[in-house]
């Protein structure tokens, strides 16, 4: 099966063809979509082992010569990230049966998530640049129906902003990969790594990675062009939170990932150092945004910007710690944002505000809820056996290896205020006296709790089991580390 | 008032098939001459549009009485299902074939899965092109 690393890609897609026949049918419509869910997941375990016993795997389309088609390649990296993408879907889904109302299930609302996986599983596994273009749009337009469906005030007057602010940052992605295909002359990945490792550092080559770090740093949202990033996440429903929240903005710090080990490798003591310093910038904002809200929407949603931030720092390092820490810490982040929006979508519900000051008080009557919440905050902070310690560690031992002394003891002193940040939750909304009415029943908490707290634990199993993932990290910060791996792949056989 | 529209309807009734075989022809054509899927499906919605414009949205949905969701969905799934033959024969995604059949009338005629493909496409560009234009102009 030469064609598995596509499936990830084309079975979402399938399958959110097939459910724009019979957007009324709600009752098939969820079960299509959690087949095609399954199906898809099924397909990327497959794929990971696969990568894992036969290395990088890479396919060009249409039975072209490499350079000359359409190249999709599947390192251990992509397929980890294609992996967690799909698991977060499966459980953002399963949350949405219960909570997103009929309404909206009746509005192409799984087609919209399954065309936004498709878009997403995409761009983690092209090996073209214009093709990941392709996909960025694939993503983000159904990111744009998620965001206004519904209809609400606010989300009409969010999704204009971010409509826009992706529309200026896809047409400076159009411009850049002009401004690259004019130098080098070519589309394939694998094949402008070649080239640009022939001319060398060049004035115009660093323009040109500069440019990469902006487009991708909008979509990923980066100091200091974060700014649409609260409110419009601030707008839709709380399982579309989830979804942009553990997902797009991973797709921008993946790109910005790929592109600067695999492109841009000439000229590190400018744009390394540049993506650093805004690295260690968008914590500082991230770290001020969250402790400045009292709304649990926000807070959470800064809490994105800090792991942006601390990813990219790994990454700026380039050495072996730094690097598998990111990748460590990319997919925890994923799955830990992930949990925390389902748990505290389930707050929002009970209490029917967004609001700390107006809560309290839960602990007695929802005492499950609590005990998990606090696991998945410690996660989120970095306590040892949870998932967000080893990602952490290694960025940090990185750090210490890269000297760059204050900048690591900055990473751990930003991990205080994250902790900080989610605890402030905890204390306001499960401790002191009760506030309010309770607005959910008895029946519905469960049906939301259950997915919440399958994906909580899974983020302890992610941290507990750290040791056996070190292998896939492994192989994953070996590609990014050493390009020749993946251009060897993509151009086997051909030269 | 009642505006009398009889000749731009006469018109229209002629010119529609004119349009509409013109679009037939530029998606055939399109491998070797410039035209495709894409532009094939705009000039046959553009076709419907004047239909529109002539007779009013009401008329031309009990003429066409087609679900443009259903037509975008089934170009996808079209579109889809060709690229992904390839699967089955364990070739890279995409990857085409074609041959020289003898058809009825035609004679010796070269048909390429690539065809099948932007029959797709044209199906979705006529689908969306018409959804999106009816949701304007419905005042439903």
């Amino acid at each position: 099966m030469i064609n598995l690393l596509l499936f990830p890609v084309l079975i979402p897609f399938l399958f959110a063809a097939v459910l724009l026949l019979f957007p009324k049918k709600v009752k098939a419509q969820r079960v299509v979509t959690m087949i095609g869910l399954v199906f898809a997941l099924a397909s990327s375990f497959a794929l990971l082992y696969k990568v894992k016993v036969n290395g990088v795997q890479a396919l060009t389309l249409g039975s072209w010569a490499p350079p000359f088609g359409i190249t999709m390649v599947s390192d251990m990296f992509s397929a980890m990230l294609v992996t967690s993408s799909l698991l977060i879907a499966l459980f953002v889904v399963w949350y949405s049966f219960s909570s997103i109302g009929e309404e909206r299930e009746k509005a192409f609302y799984y087609p919209a998530i399954l065309f936004m996986l498709t878009g997403v599983n995409g761009a983690f596994t092209t090996g073209d640049i214009f093709n990941m273009f392709v996909f960025f749009e694939v993503l983000l337009m159904s990111s744009y129906v998620l965001i206004v469906l519904g209809g609400e005030k606010i989300q009409l007057k969010e999704s204009i902003k971010y409509i826009i602010v992706n529309i200026v940052s896809s047409s400076l992605f159009v411009i850049t990969v002009g401004y690259l295909y004019s130098v080098v002359g070519t589309l394939n990945m694998a094949d402008i790594s070649v080239k640009l490792a022939e001319i060398g550092p060049s004035g115009i080559v660093t323009v040109i990675a500069v440019l990469f770090l902006i487009v991708f740093g909008i979509k990923g949202g980066i100091f200091p062009l974060f700014f649409w990033l609260p409110g419009s996440y601030g707008a839709p429903p709380i399982p579309v939170l989830a979804l942009f929240g553990a997902l797009l903005t991973k797709v921008g710090v993946y790109a910005i990932m790929r592109t600067y080990t695999l492109f841009f490798t000439t000229d590190v003591g400018y744009t390394h150092n540049l993506l650093m310093i805004l690295s260690i910038l968008t914590i500082v904002v991230g770290c001020i945004g969250a402790l400045a809200y009292f709304d649990v929407k926000q807070i959470i949603i800064y809490n994105i910007v800090i792991a942006v931030g601390v990813i990219l720092f790994g990454a700026s390092v380039m050495n072996e710690s730094g690097m598998m820490g990111s990748v460590f810490y990319l997919i925890h982040d994923i799955l830990i944002k992930g949990a925390l929006f389902l748990l505290i979508g389930i707050i929002i519900k009970i209490t029917g505000t967004s609001d700390l000051r107006k809560m309290g008080g839960l602990m007695k009557r929802y005492p499950l809820l609590a005990w998990v919440y606090l696991i998945v905050a410690f996660g989120l902070a970095g306590i040892p056996p949870l998932s967000g310690f080893i990602g952490k560690l290694l960025i940090v031992q990185g750090g210490f290896e890269g000297e760059l002394l204050w900048q690591s003891i900055f990473i751990l002193a930003s991990s205080l205020l994250v902790l900080f940040s989610a605890i402030r939750i905890f204390i306001y909304a499960f401790w002191g006296e009760e506030k309010g009415e309770h607005l959910i029943s008895e029946r519905k908490y469960r049906h939301l709790l259950v997915p919440a707290i399958t994906l909580a634990s899974l983020t302890v199993l992610y941290g507990v089991g750290a040791e056996y993932l070190v292998p896939f990290m492994a192989d994953a910060t070996n590609v990014l580390l050493d390009p020749s791996i993946y251009v060897d792949a993509v151009f086997e056989g051909v030269k | 008032m009642k505006t009398n529209d009889l000749i731009i309807q006469t018109t229209t009734k002629v010119v529609f098939f004119i349009i509409f075989l013109f679009s037939i022809h530029i998606f055939f054509a399109g491998h070797y001459t410039p035209g495709g899927g894409f532009v094939g499906g705009l000039v046959m919605s553009s076709a419907i549009v004047l239909l529109m414009l002539a007779f009013d949205l009401k008329t031309v949905q009990d003429m066409l009485p087609v679900n443009y969701t259903v037509i975008t969905a089934i170009g996808l799934i079209i579109s889809l299902l060709t690229a992904a033959g390839s699967i089955f024969f364990n070739v890279p995604f995409f990857t085409h074939v074609y041959d020289y059949f003898n058809l009825p009338l035609l004679g010796e005629t070269s048909i390429h899965t690539a065809m099948f493909f932007d029959t797709g496409v044209y199906l979705v560009v006529v689908g969306v092109t018409m959804n999106i234009i009816q949701m304007i102009g419905g005042d439903e």
